[in-house]
């Protein structure tokens, strides 16, 4: 079971940052800990000291602006993101991605930055922020910094934050006109992790025929989150077909690096990445011309 | 070092010293005896755990108890008002939904979770409101009548 820590809970930003300033490599930070407890349970992390951040005032918040687009606080759980109206609206991939992930139970505790930290590459935010263009808030006792969502994720469970630092926001710029985006992962029952997860987003330019630019990320397909740039460079600068997606699926899927588990082959995932990036694809597509 | 936690359970309201590193079912199972709640898998994925706290569903194996802190929490034996029972528990008994009763406290918890957020849900988001919680023997069937018969009203006397 769980290994004794030393348990703080800081009232400020400021503090959470002198915690982690101060312990570095000795601890942890916990949010909703839906991803680390689990770890910690089975020992395979067992911190010194775990910094307790769910309560941190000012870190839980939607907000739009119709000229900077999309502002969530690291600290926002799931369940809040999939429920709100604004997001629904605006941002509907992002609702139905918060839809399936995990259950109604962990999706009300655990939180959207505490899944981006814990970088399971077959996590469902992480695919979809990526299409997105979306970019990621850091902060520390030297300052704040951005990084893209893309170059977030370094290697399995493992990120580019610096260990005195905080993930605080995530920005979600506003959506290209004629743009649509989707996202979908496979998995056995619902409510499991994605045995291969994909999003697509298409942009048309001339007369909404033409895929001006298009970006494709998969999920539980390498040990992080990827773009499928061969597929993306199938599809851009030209007019979407059934028969030009298959072969953009056929490019994510040789571009992929999936593994073979208990879940699925890797030979599976190869051909499920072949499928989805074909459906969802055309999913996109179609949310594009009516966008 | 153990640390203060204050907790309303089923309106009581408590104070412990516990271990941060103790889990909100801990509390509830050991500490207050409250032993309703179940603790099936222990790694967050059938839901047998499932309590209400703050009025949200949540898998009491994967929350620090410390967490909870100042909140309130209903279990499932606090789901009855005295000798009456809640109209899900009426209801589970009439539709057969359950057998072993393992699941069955996670499962009301969660359904009294998606009622009282949603009194009138359709099929559909019945077994939405309950795809967090695992059972191995119903077949989820009978479940789903149970709490589809509390939303259609049948057992609106007993509220």
């Amino acid at each position: 079971m769980i290994r004794d820590f030393e348990y703080f809970v800081p009232k400020t930003l400021k503090e959470a940052l002198t915690l982690l300033d101060r312990y570095r490599d000795e601890c942890k930070v916990i949010a909703g800990g839906q991803s680390l407890l689990t770890l910690m349970k089975q020992r395979l992390v067992t911190p010194k000291y775990l910094i307790d951040i769910k309560r941190l005032s000012g870190m839980d918040y939607i907000r739009y602006d119709a000229k900077e687009g999309l502002r969530i606080g690291a600290l926002t759980p799931h369940r809040a993101i999939e429920k709100s109206p604004l997001i629904q609206d605006k941002f509907t991939v992002l609702a139905e991605m918060e839809h399936r992930v995990a259950s109604i139970q962990t999706r009300n505790w655990g939180t959207i930055g505490g899944d981006l930290c814990h970088a399971d590459p077959a996590g469902d935010p992480a695919p979809v922020l990526i299409v997105l263009n979306a970019v990621l808030k850091l902060a520390s006792l030297k300052g704040e910094r951005t990084l893209s969502v893309e170059e977030f994720s370094l290697d399995y469970f493992e990120t580019a934050l610096e260990p005195d630092e905080l993930l605080t926001e995530i920005q979600v710029p506003l959506v290209p006109p004629r743009t649509g985006t989707a996202y979908t992962k496979f998995n056995v029952i619902e409510g499991d992790m994605a045995i291969v997860g994909t999003a697509v987003s298409v942009t048309l330019g001339e007369g909404d025929t033409i895929c001006s630019d298009v970006r494709i990320a998969l999920g539980a397909a390498a040990p992080t989150p990827i773009r499928a740039k061969q597929a993306e460079g199938v599809l851009r600068g030209r007019k979407i077909t059934d028969a030009l997606l298959e072969k953009a699926g056929q490019a994510a899927s040789a571009e992929a690096e999936p593994i073979s588990d208990i879940h699925a082959s890797e030979e599976y995932r190869r051909e499920l990445i072949k499928v989805l990036v074909k459906r969802v694809g055309k999913q996109a597509l179609a949310r594009a011309k009516r966008a | 070092m153990k640390k203060e936690l204050r907790l309303t359970v089923n309106g009581q309201p408590y104070e412990l010293y516990i271990k941060p590193k103790t889990l909100l079912v801990e509390v509830l199972r050991n500490e207050l005896g409250l032993t309703g709640t179940k603790r099936g898998c222990n790694e967050s994925a059938c839901g047998a755990c499932t309590v209400v706290l703050n009025g949200m569903a949540v898998r009491s194996c994967s929350i620090l108890a410390l967490q909870a802190n100042g909140g309130e929490v209903v279990t499932i034996e606090g789901l009855a008002n005295g000798t009456v029972l809640h109209p899900l528990q009426k209801a589970f008994l009439d539709y057969g939904a359950f057998q072993c009763g393992f699941c069955t406290a996670g499962m009301l918890m969660s359904a009294k979770a998606l009622l009282d957020e949603n009194p009138e849900p359709t099929k559909e988001q019945i077994k939405e409101g309950i795809d967090g919680n695992l059972c191995r023997c119903t077949g989820y069937n009978s479940i789903i009548r149970a709490i589809s018969a509390v939303a259609k009203g049948e057992y609106k006397e007993a509220k």
